[in-house]
C-alpha cells in the first residue's frame, strides 16, 4: 500500500490529509472530506451507541435472571454476527425512509436552529451512517463491556455490599473498577465504526463534501474505496484510493492497539495479586 | 479477662451482654442444609471465635448475621436472628450492613481507590460530608486499624500499593469507619503472613473495647489467643460454646476435645 500510493503521495504530499477536494475527472485528490465523514459517523455512532451498550451490559451483568441473561445475551452476540450488507439493506429499506418522513422533519422542527441538526432533507447522509453504525457496535460494546464487569471478582462486590451499599452503588462501584476495560470496549467499538464499509456506503449518501449538518450526504473512507476502486483507470486515481486505504489502515491499527492495552490492563489488574 | 467476665456476670439485666442472638437459624443452599438450628448468644464488646474444620458452616453462619446470603440466589435462610432484640429483618438490608461490617478472608479494597478513598467508601453511600470531617474520620480509623503511620504521607496513593497485611487493615479501617456495633471478621489472616497475622491479631483485642467481634478461623491457636469465647461448628451444628479457656482445657464434648487436640479436622 505504501509502494502503491507512491504517485498520490509525491504528487499531493500533505495537502492530500488537508484537501477536501475529490475530483476524479480533474485528477484533483484530497481525502479530507471522507476522513471528516469516517470520524464524525463513528463518533455520532459512539455518542448513540455507548449509553445503550452500558445499559445492556449491566442488565445481563447483574440484573437479568438466568433465562433472560442467556437469551438476550445470545440475541446480542448474534447480533454481532450479522454480515454488515444485510444491516445495509435494512438501512437503506427502513431506516432511511423513516428517517425522511419521520425523524428529520421533528428534528429539524424542535431543535433546527442548531446548525447541526440541518441539510438537505434525503433520508440518506451523516447521521443515518451513525445510527446504522450504533446498531452495528452496540452488541460488540455491549458483550465485551458484559464480560468485563463479570470479570470483577465476587469479593470486590461484596465489599461494596458490606459497607452497607445500594445495588446501585455496588453496580457503580462495579463500573469504576471496570473503567479501562469498557473504555477498551468502546475503543474496539469505534475501530469497528471507522472501518465499517458496506453498510455505510449504502446509507451515507456517498458526496465527498464538508458540512455542518448531519442530515447532509457525507463520505466515508471505506465508502469511496469500495466505489470506485473497481472503476478508477488512471494511475494517479488508484493510487490516491490507495492512499485512503492506507490512511484508514493506520488509524484502524492506532484505534486498535489502543483498545487491547486497555482491555489487557483491566484484566491484568486483578490477575497480580 | 475472667474477672471482668464475672462481674458482668452479677450484673442484673442480663439481656444487655449479649449483642447477637441466633434461634435456630438454619441456611439451606439448594435444598441442602450448611449449618441448621444454630442457638448462640454472643457477648458484647468480646471477641467470639468460630472454629470447626472446613465445610462445618462457620463462614456460613457469619454471613447470615448481616444478611450477605441475600446475594446468594440459591440460599434460604430460616430462623430468627437478633441484634440487641431487635429482629434484623426491621432494620432492613442496608441499615444492617452498616451496623454490622465484614472483614473478608481475602483482602478486597477497592483497585481503583486511593487508601483515603478506600476508608471513606462506606461513608460516601450515607450521603454528604464535610472535607474537614472525613479529614479526621480517615485519620481515626487509620489511628484504630494501625495504619496510620505508615500511609500518613501517602493517601492519596492507590490501595494497591500497599502490602497484603496493610491492605487486610485498610480493610477494617473501611469497616469501622461506617460506626458498625459489630464486626465480622471471615478468617481475616488466613491470607496474610505471620508477621501480618500478628498486627491483626493486636488490632482485634484493642478493637474489642469498642465493638463487638465474631471471628471465624481455622487456626485454634489464633482463637485461643485472641478470643473470649468460642464457638465450635461441626457438620453444620454447634457442638459446643463456651469461654474459650473452658473449650481449649476442659471441654464438655468429646468431639471438641478431639478437634482442640488435632485428632481430626
Amino acid at each position: 500500500m505504501f509502494i502503491n500510493s507512491y504517485p498520490s503521495r509525491s504528487q499531493f504530499g500533505l495537502s492530500f490529509i488537508f484537501s477536501q477536494d475529490w475530483d476524479p475527472v480533474k485528477d484533483k485528490f484530497g481525502a479530507l472530506a471522507f476522513i471528516y465523514g469516517t470520524i464524525v459517523s463513528s463518533i455520532i455512532a459512539l455518542i448513540i451507541s455507548l449509553p445503550i451498550s452500558l445499559g445492556v451490559a449491566i442488565f445481563l451483568s447483574e440484573m437479568a435472571g438466568k433465562f433472560l441473561k442467556t437469551t438476550v445475551g445470545f440475541l446480542v452476540e448474534i447480533l454481532a454476527a450479522i454480515p454488515s450488507i444485510i444491516f445495509g439493506f435494512w438501512g437503506l429499506f427502513v431506516l432511511v425512509p423513516f428517517m425522511r418522513n419521520s425523524v428529520q422533519p421533528f428534528l429539524e422542527k424542535t431543535l433546527g436552529f442548531i446548525p447541526l441538526f440541518s441539510g438537505a432533507n434525503i433520508g440518506t447522509g451523516m447521521l443515518t451512517a451513525g445510527i446504522i453504525l450504533a446498531i452495528m457496535i452496540t452488541p460488540i460494546i455491549s458483550a465485551i463491556s458484559r464480560d468485563v464487569i463479570k470479570a470483577i471478582p465476587k469479593s470486590q462486590r461484596e465489599a461494596a455490599y458490606a459497607l452497607g451499599a445500594t445495588r446501585w452503588e455496588a453496580i457503580r462501584m462495579a463500573l469504576l473498577n471496570a473503567k479501562s476495560g469498557i473504555l477498551g470496549a468502546t475503543v474496539l467499538g469505534f475501530g469497528r465504526a471507522v472501518g465499517e464499509t458496506m453498510a455505510v456506503t449504502m446509507v451515507i449518501g456517498n458526496r465527498a463534501q464538508i458540512s455542518a449538518g448531519l442530515f447532509d450526504p457525507a463520505y466515508s473512507m471505506a465508502s469511496v474505496i469500495a466505489n470506485e476502486f473497481a472503476e478508477a483507470s488512471k494511475t494517479i486515481h488508484v493510487s490516491s484510493l490507495i492512499e485512503v486505504g492506507l490512511l484508514l489502515f493506520v488509524v484502524t491499527f492506532i484505534i486498535n492497539s489502543l483498545a487491547r492495552i486497555l482491555i489487557y490492563s483491566a484484566t491484568k489488574k486483578y490477575d497480580a495479586k | 479477662m475472667m474477672e471482668e467476665e464475672n462481674k458482668n456476670n452479677s450484673e442484673e439485666n442480663i439481656e444487655d451482654k449479649f449483642s447477637i442472638s441466633t434461634e435456630n437459624l438454619s441456611v439451606y443452599f439448594n435444598e441442602k442444609p450448611a449449618i441448621k438450628d444454630i442457638n448462640l448468644k454472643v457477648r458484647n464488646k468480646s471477641v467470639t471465635a468460630i472454629i470447626g474444620p472446613s465445610g462445618c458452616g462457620k463462614s456460613t453462619y457469619l454471613r447470615s448475621l448481616n444478611m450477605m446470603h441475600e446475594l446468594t440466589p440459591t440460599a434460604t435462610v430460616y430462623g430468627s436472628i437478633k441484634i440487641n432484640n431487635i429482629d434484623i429483618q426491621e432494620f432492613g438490608v442496608i441499615n444492617l450492613r452498616k451496623k454490622v461490617g465484614m472483614v473478608f478472608q481475602k483482602p478486597n479494597p477497592f483497585p481503583t481507590l486511593s487508601i483515603y478513598d478506600n476508608v471513606i467508601s462506606g461513608l460516601v453511600y450515607t450521603g454528604r460530608h464535610y472535607k474537614k470531617d472525613l479529614d479526621e474520620k480517615v485519620e481515626r480509623c487509620l489511628t484504630a486499624s494501625g495504619l496510620w503511620n505508615e500511609v500518613k504521607d501517602r493517601l492519596k496513593v492507590s490501595a494497591m500499593t500497599l502490602s497484603g497485611g496493610q491492605q487486610q487493615r485498610l480493610c477494617i479501617a473501611r469497616t469501622i469507619a461506617v460506626n458498625p456495633d459489630i464486626i465480622l471478621m471471615d478468617e481475616p489472616t488466613s491470607a496474610l503472613d505471620p508477621i501480618s497475622t500478628t498486627k491483626i491479631e493486636e488490632l482485634v483485642y484493642n478493637l474489642k473495647k469498642e465493638y463487638t467481634i465474631i471471628i471465624v478461623t481455622h487456626n485454634m491457636q489464633q482463637a485461643a489467643r485472641v478470643s473470649d469465647h468460642t464457638a465450635f461448628f461441626y457438620l453444620g451444628r454447634l457442638v459446643e460454646y463456651s469461654k474459650t479457656r473452658t473449650i481449649f482445657t476442659n471441654p464438655k464434648e468429646k468431639l471438641t476435645e478431639e478437634y482442640v487436640t488435632g485428632k481430626f479436622g
